[in-house]
């Protein structure tokens, strides 16, 4: 048998062929574009001519301009806070599933937390808007039971009605791995812990805490970088000054027809939401170790 | 005697750099309970299956029944095989499990029946066809699997630690029960196990290996007596092993000075491997007796400390620390009649032959 | 115990924000006014009816559907093999190659869009709905990998060693032993990803030519407040199409769980 006969039969080779066409499309579909979005951002365009010298030109001007800068800044804070709120209302709701609903009734407790996630995308942001509204849920209900006397104006177009949306949006993504990660934890762990002398709360804080890390962390990730891209959310429900970097990269795409800069502030963006969360899973690196 | 039904020679198997099987040269014989014996990770089960045809082997050859098996895949081979999962497609019946390899012989439907009707009853499962296959408990799924291949009457049978799963109870009522099978169709049975017991009462012959090595092929008896090398001797049943200076004596003996025991001479049989500086010796502990005080002094006596004692109804196990020796030595004692029980701390005088010693490297 | 009655409360609380805005979506889909808000004023099912009646909607519905089966089968079928190769063999470079396939996951959305958007446009196609359904395919395989994987992981290997010891070939093994028992998983992952494309908008919205996809026509529509409640209307059939879809996905998958053996463990994800 030649070599490559031999390759061929083997199963490092099988592996390769049968990934193969998921693996092109992958490269063709996403790798590929991706170079060409790096390429665009260093061209320049003139209305529909494009200028394929290098320049740093629509680089400089994502970084130096003030609008952009506001944009970006806004667009980062509103992704933390969206995280941060996602991951402080999703942790209690896993570990409630985790620990206090029964082994056989875990399966439909999740399937329960993923439902309002297919309910349509647009109209889920929309209904926000009828709920936050002047005259929606929340005023109508404060109303009616007296607690205010003017409709509160503070929960619509603004970047708290950003956030709240967001949050609702992203809660089952966030809830999955931290429920996950808390299913994994060996309960003898914690009977040991609590044989070993602590209370509840020491025990939560010094061993489900910590394992249940690697989710939190996962959550992290998974909701804090699509975040950035969200442009509808922002649009429906943020006002004038809830407005995001995606809804500028939107922007210059389509109607103000200048792509090159469009690319430039989309990976401008993409690059400060992965280093953030780089450093974020770097700083939580000791919770990461060990684990399978 | 007959031809041998599978001859093994000179197989190596590689996975990338690691050597899974080192030169496995061995023929099994036609109709023979031939078992596979050896710690997790030394190769029984790759060597397995390459005479079942799922791994290629990476040099030497696989002959069956005179035939090499080079590029004559699994489902060509005159072999079918017992998973140690069982294997038993979830999916379909009882029957419908059985008639799995006879429909893809495209045997006609009536005949199938009869056939699997034939094989069920064999292994005890008459009526149960039409039961759902993974309603089935871990002993019945197993006769599933034994039906499912012996129905195609093959001539080797391969089985992959096909008792590892069962309970102690169930695995030794299905030990007696695949012997009796194997008696009763003829056909040979490969069988891989890591436990030593199970080989010892079941085979014919074992081969027991190590690291991808066979360390020794030989009736069950002859591995228990005459073990080729420490290894070997430790893997199989227990060992006592004691520090020796040899010198060649006269007519191809050797004379021994044996730690705790004493002088001794030994035939050049019961050194296996030869002799040299590495060579200990090696007594079973049945070997070794307890003497009371009605046992007139021996010829071959030797005395210590017991340190423990196992008692374990029709036996003692007795650690005892011979004089001038730092680790004890197991003695096993029947508990008949009249024969006291020593205690810890008792002094021990204990009786050997110089038949019962092995020099093993 | 105390501690656990706050957190039902919480947990209770939590469900009702979570629910909220599929709960109002029925409410607002049969409320006989014309605007979107409180106070209700009575039961119709007139905007049900204008659905009917909007020749618009029925093109988006066409298209989308359209998009959303073939994104359902290629997707599926690169999902397939993928799910095969990193489930049953090992490869040099494996861990690097299926992280590369499942980066659609964390990706934004925006970016897959711009950045096939960018594509198209430089090589000269056109866009068109099967623009939209390259899009889709590229961020419905990574779930299709996932639901997959688990299938093709928990079906034992030795049951297609026993087939083909028992004779059968290796074709014949992959219809009679390894499809029946995967076929669960694949059904569950054509629904999940015909339900993900059905309601994806902003790939669509990028790559989308002259004919709109069903969100892109709603978004067209949220602009003029006449045609909210009938929205509300075609969000509701929406959702009770997507929960039919994902109840007999998620019915399947735990058949094949059954199937194979194996206990239960949990949702899709």
């Amino acid at each position: 048998m030649s070599g490559f006969t031999k390759w061929r039969r083997s199963e490092e080779a099988s592996g390769w062929l049968l990934v193969s066409p998921t693996l092109v499309y992958s490269i063709l579909m996403l790798a590929a574009p991706l170079a060409m979005v790096v390429a665009l951002s260093f061209w320049t365009q003139d209305y529909l001519q494009l200028d394929k010298t290098f320049t740093l030109k629509n680089y400089i001007e994502a970084w130096s301009e003030p609008i952009y800068q506001t944009l970006m800044g806004r667009s980062l804070k509103i992704s933390a806070f969206v995280t941060a709120l996602t991951i402080l209302l999703a942790f209690p709701v896993a570990y409630y599933v985790s620990f206090y609903v029964p082994q056989k009734r875990k399966p439909l407790w999740i399937f329960l937390i993923t439902i309002p996630f297919w309910t349509s995308y647009l109209m889920r942001i929309f209904l926000w808007k009828v709920i936050l509204g002047y005259n929606g849920v929340v005023n109508g209900s404060l109303l009616g039971l007296g607690l205010i006397e003017q409709p509160l104006s503070f929960i619509l177009y603004n970047q708290n009605a950003v956030v709240v949306t967001l949050a609702h949006a992203w809660v089952p993504f966030a809830i999955l791995p931290i429920f996950v990660a808390l299913e994994k934890i060996d309960r003898s762990l914690l009977e040991a812990a609590e044989d070993l002398g602590d209370g509840p709360l020491r025990r939560f804080i010094r061993v489900t805490l910590p394992l249940a890390m690697p989710g939190v962390v996962a959550a992290t990730v998974i909701v804090f970088i699509p975040t950035i891209g969200d442009y509808v959310t922002p649009r429906l429900v943020g006002g004038p000054n809830g407005l995001m970097i995606s809804n500028m990269i939107e922007l210059q795409f389509k109607k103000a027809n200048n792509a090159p800069l469009g690319a430039a502030l989309a990976l401008s963006a993409m690059f400060l939401v992965s280093v953030i969360s780089l450093i974020f899973v770097w700083l939580n690196r000791k919770y990461l170790v060990g684990q399978k | 005697m007959t031809d041998p039904i599978i001859r093994l020679s000179g197989i190596d198997k590689f996975y990338g750099d690691f050597q899974a099987l080192y030169d496995v040269n061995a023929e099994i014989r036609t109709g023979e309970f031939f078992s596979l014996l050896g710690p997790s990770g030394c190769g029984k089960t790759t060597l397995l299956r390459t005479i079942a045809g799922f791994e290629d082997v990476s040099a030497g050859r696989v002959e069956i029944a005179g035939q090499s098996m080079e590029n004559v895949p699994a489902n060509r081979r005159p072999t079918n095989m017992v998973f140690q999962s069982y294997a038993i497609f979830p999916h379909m019946t009882v029957a419908e499990n059985v008639a799995y390899g006879l429909k893809a012989r495209k045997m006609p439907k009536d005949q199938i029946a009869t056939e699997v009707a034939t094989a069920l009853k064999q292994v005890g499962l008459e009526g149960y066809g039409e039961r759902a296959s993974h309603a089935m408990s871990g002993g019945q799924r197993q006769r599933v699997a034994l039906a499912r291949a012996l129905v195609l009457k093959p001539k080797v049978l391969l089985l992959d630690e096909p008792l590892s799963a069962l309970d102690k109870k169930m695995r030794e009522q299905m030990q007696s029960e695949l012997r009796h099978l194997q008696r009763a169709v003829g056909i040979t049975f490969i069988l891989v196990t890591h436990d030593q017991e199970e080989a010892l009462t079941m085979s014919d012959r074992i081969a027991v290996m190590f690291e991808g090595r066979i360390g020794q092929l030989a009736s069950p008896q002859e591995l228990y007596r005459r073990p080729v090398n420490r290894k070997v001797a430790e893997f199989i049943g227990v060992m006592n092993f004691l520090d020796v200076s040899v010198r060649a004596g006269t007519a191809g003996t050797f004379d021994c000075e044996i730690a705790g025991l004493g002088k001794a001479v030994v035939p050049a049989e019961q050194a296996p491997g030869g002799v040299d500086a590495s060579v200990t010796a090696g007594v079973r502990p049945e070997m070794l007796t307890i003497l009371s005080g009605e046992n007139a002094r021996s010829e071959r006596e030797a005395s210590g400390v017991v340190e423990d004692v196992y008692y374990y109804g029709d036996m003692t196990y007795y650690d005892v620390k011979l004089d001038g020796v730092d680790h004890p030595v197991t003695i096993s004692m029947r508990n008949t009649a009249g024969r006291a029980v020593l205690s810890r701390q008792d002094r021990a005088r204990v009786g050997w032959g110089a038949e019962s010693v092995l020099l093993l490297k | 115990m105390k501690s656990g009655k706050w957190f039902k409360l919480y947990i209770a609380v939590f469900l009702v924000f979570l629910y909220a805005p599929a709960l109002l979506l029925p409410v607002f889909a049969f409320n006989d006014s014309s605007i979107v808000s409180f106070p209700l004023k009575g039961f119709t099912l007139n905007w049900f009816n204008v659905l009917w009646e909007t020749e618009a909607l029925h093109e988006a519905t066409k298209n989308s559907l359209l998009i959303a089966v073939s994104t359902a089968i290629i997707s599926t079928s690169l999902g397939i093999l993928a799910a095969r190769a990193s489930s049953r063999y090992k490869f040099r470079g494996q861990k690097a190659v299926m992280g590369f396939i499942m980066i659609p996951l964390v990706l934004p959305e925006i970016i897959v869009g711009v950045s096939l958007l960018v594509v198209i446009v430089q090589m000269g196609f056109d866009l068109s709905l099967w623009t939209i359904v390259l899009g889709h395919v590229l961020i419905c395989t990574p779930f299709c990998v996932a639901i997959l994987s688990s299938a093709f992981l928990n079906l034992d290997q030795s049951l297609e060693e026993a087939s083909f010891d028992l004779g059968q070939t290796k074709l014949a093994t992959f219809w009679l032993v390894t499809m029946p028992l995967v076929l669960p998983g694949v059904v569950s992952s054509m629904l999940i990803s015909f339900t993900i494309s059905l309601d994806e908008f902003i790939i669509a919205f990028f790559l989308a030519g002259t004919e709109p996809t069903l969100p892109v026509y709603i978004w067209g529509q949220l602009r003029f407040p006449q045609k909210l409640p009938s929205l509300m209307a075609l969000g509701t059939i929406l959702l009770i199409l997507s929960l039919t879809l994902l109840a007999t996905a998620e019915y399947f998958r735990r058949r094949s769980a059954r199937k194979t053996g194996i206990e239960d463990a949990g949702g899709f994800l």
